[in-house]
């Protein structure tokens, strides 16, 4: 949401205003050819047409160095606002997780366990009788859970059967990661073939082929590793633990192959045609000096300056541009997400429900507590997917500015639909274990994604040139250029000469260094301070016992 | 709080509410207590009527909402917590009162109870923690040992101010 307010007020509006509008400038209008289909409706749901020129994606943004009268940077804009929403991503994330830490540093206090069980856990404000049932209820379990436990804890186990097994159930995942993995891989390669030959001899499946194969694995490798881990007869609280460490796997997998696999294909295209490429380039700016001279009908010698012809945008040939292309499939993605997600709601959910609740008079099992019945909502699921959607949407945001407002509308609207599912057609869970006191464990998941994330765009922005007819950076060898650019021509000279000693690598290399020695120390003190405590702790107890005996 | 009390009085008694008891019936219709497994012995502790019909008086009916609020210190709470849970009244907390006890926790079906297996496990490791003198049963002092280092408690009852 940060970066959906950054994104929108820098870029956004001052491209809007200040920029030339729509239509002025070839970059931003749709090319002759495709403007015949550009406003179908299939057109637009693919995110090419209209949608591929529009604000939406990076190809849009003009490469002027300033627009308007506020002289304003735009590249220089562009890119600090996407390097900077992610840098504030990532400060805004360790600091909830250092705040976390904080409450969460009352303990793991057990000490009374079964007590406070007792005497605690009704929950006076409850009038409703169904919400009493419920609340019986999970307190029973409770109950039962913390007496298996118990009894657990001082059972003898078949050491070797139950680490064979388990071995077993990590080799089981990990096939079925790989599996997925080469799936999408695999998908991927099949749709750059059909991008090859045209899109328009395939049906829906082939065009869609990517993201619903994404959104299906998301769907039921869970549901698999669910099943792996009865094998494994873990502590409920570290199966949990395992189970979203191994949905963490499979999403970013996925994420990574698609986005490897999207790689691929630019760093193909390039390769091929790389002379290719720089020959095209050649070619259509050959092509638009013939054509602009075609224009002045050769009245009109090259060298003299002539007052600029009127001419419709549309017409001007254009560059091919990969940044677009990749914010186009992010953009793809999600869409796709959210359809599923909604499709799985309703059809999982609310129909099942339907299902159950009619049919159970003229069925032969009790549906109700059989096989079907209602289906639990799941809070961790959830959680991990609010995460993953968040990953994606960092990945994508730098090729594709809007990408955070179209997630924040689909966060809205799946926000009440779930709501309204949950009221409806839900049962609470069962067994109501957190995987970590605070919600920490999945602020760490975040931080983490977040980190990954922003790997391939920082990886772009470093290595790939970007394309020489689209977006802010267009006619640089490299995206960071820009920096370099600005600093020499608008800041003083000795500034330049200061930056260029500070980032020679003698001086890089210690202050990396002394930063490790740092996190080290700093990692020891709170160690000991951790230990510390629980020492007063300890004797705090003591001092009570000792002192409530007389 | 006094609008609540006397819509709980039958239309005649409403001009004299101040001085008149209600039902124990009455007050079970109460939404804080219809749901409440406590509901009897809440009940039965703050009603101070000589003839055992646990009917209340306005001064009791104060006497529960300040109790359960979110204004009284957790030292009232156990206090009144530890007598709603004493079942027989003796003082202290001894095995049938925690068998009753949670009984009333885990609902009147069949099959949410605990089999009894479970209830001596259940009770033995309650008394392991909690009974300090180890004698067998829980007194007052001991409840508010424990429940004092509780961070649940601090939020027992929270019904606020009840308008």
């Amino acid at each position: 949401l940060f970066c959906f307010k950054i994104e929108i007020t820098l870029i956004f509006w001052f491209q809007a205003l200040m920029g030339k509008p729509y239509g002025s400038l070839p970059r931003k209008t749709v090319p002759r050819a495709e403007e015949a289909t550009a406003m179908n409706f299939a057109t637009l749901w693919d995110f090419s047409g209209f949608a591929q020129y529009s604000v939406l994606f990076y190809g849009y943004y003009n490469n002027q160095r300033t627009i308007g009268w506020l002289k304003f940077r735009m590249p220089l804009s562009y890119f600090l606002v996407g390097v900077g929403s992610i840098g504030y991503s990532f400060m805004i994330v360790t600091r909830t997780m250092a705040k976390n830490a904080n409450d969460d540093g009352g303990g793991d206090d057990t000490s009374f366990n079964f007590s406070w069980k007792m005497f605690t856990s009704w929950d006076y404000l409850i009038g409703n009788p169904e919400t009493a049932d419920n609340k019986f209820a999970s307190i029973t379990t409770s109950f039962k859970e913390a007496i298996v436990e118990e009894q657990e804890s001082r059972k003898e186990e078949n050491i070797h059967l139950t680490r064979f097994l388990r071995v077993l159930a990590n080799f089981l995942a990990l096939c079925t990661l790989a599996g997925s993995g080469y799936l999408i891989f695999f998908v991927v390669r099949r749709s750059q073939q059909f991008a090859l030959e045209g899109l328009e001899n395939y049906g829906w499946w082939e065009r869609n082929e990517v993201n619903t194969v994404m959104s299906l694995l998301g769907m039921f490798c869970p549901t698999l590793f669910d099943v792996i881990s009865s094998l494994e007869n873990y502590h409920p609280r570290i199966a949990l633990r395992w189970q979203l460490g191994r949905i963490f796997a499979l999403f970013l997998g996925n994420l990574y192959t698609f986005i490897i696999a999207l790689m691929d294909e630019i760093n193909l295209k390039a390769r091929h045609l790389l002379s290719y490429t720089l020959e095209e380039e050649k070619i259509v700016k050959y092509n638009m000096t013939i054509w602009e001279a075609s224009l002045y009908n050769g009245t009109i010698p090259e060298n003299s300056t002539a007052p600029p012809i009127q001419v419709d945008p549309a017409d001007v040939p254009r560059g091919p541009c990969w940044e677009t292309m990749v914010g186009q499939e992010f953009v793809r993605l999600t869409v796709s997400d959210m359809m599923t997600t909604y499709i799985t709601i309703l059809i999982g959910d609310f129909l099942r429900a339907v299902f159950v609740r009619f049919f159970n008079y003229c069925w032969c099992w009790d549906l109700e507590y059989g096989f079907p019945s209602y289906s639990e909502f799941d809070i961790s699921g959830n959680v991990l997917g609010l995460i993953f959607n968040q990953g994606m949407i960092w990945m994508g945001s730098f090729y594709a500015p809007c990408l955070p407002a179209i997630n924040v509308f689909r966060l809205h609207t799946s926000m009440y639909l779930q709501c309204w599912a949950v009221m409806c057609c839900n049962v609470p869970q069962e067994r109501v274990f957190k995987a970590s006191r605070s919600n920490n464990f999945y602020m760490a998941m975040l931080l983490f994604i977040l980190f990954l994330s922003t790997l391939p765009a920082v990886y772009t922005i470093v290595s790939i040139p970007p394309s020489f007819d689209c977006g802010p950076f267009s006619g640089k060898t490299r995206m960071f250029e820009v920096i370099s650019e600005t600093l020499e021509h608008d800041f003083p000279s000795w500034f330049g000469k200061v930056f260029g000693y500070a980032s020679n690598p003698g001086l890089i290399l210690p202050f990396i260094l002394l930063m490790v020695l740092s996190i080290y120390y700093l990692n020891a003190t709170s160690k000991s301070y951790k230990e510390a405590n629980l020492e007063l702790k300890k004797k705090l107890q003591s001092v009570r016992i000792e002192n409530y005996s007389f | 709080a006094y609008k609540r009390f006397s819509e709980l009085l039958p239309k005649e008694e409403r001009e004299n509410a101040c001085s008149a008891r209600v039902p124990k019936s009455q007050i079970l219709t109460l939404p804080e207590l219809r749901a409440n497994p406590f509901q009897h012995r809440i009940c039965h502790v703050f009603s101070t009527s000589e003839s055992g019909d646990d009917s209340m008086s306005f001064e009791d009916f104060l006497d529960m909402l300040s109790v359960f609020s979110d204004s009284a210190t957790s030292d009232i709470k156990s206090h009144y917590a530890f007598r709603i849970f004493d079942f027989d009244e003796d003082g202290t907390l001894d095995r049938k009162d925690l068998e009753q006890l949670v009984n009333c926790l885990t609902g009147q079906g069949e099959e949410s109870r605990l089999n009894s297996a479970e209830m001596e496990q259940l009770i033995q490791n309650i008394l392991e923690e909690s009974d300090i003198d180890k004698d067998g049963t829980i007194n007052l002092s001991e409840f508010q040992h424990v429940v004092s280092r509780s961070p649940d408690f601090a939020r027992w009852g929270g019904w606020g101010f009840i308008t």
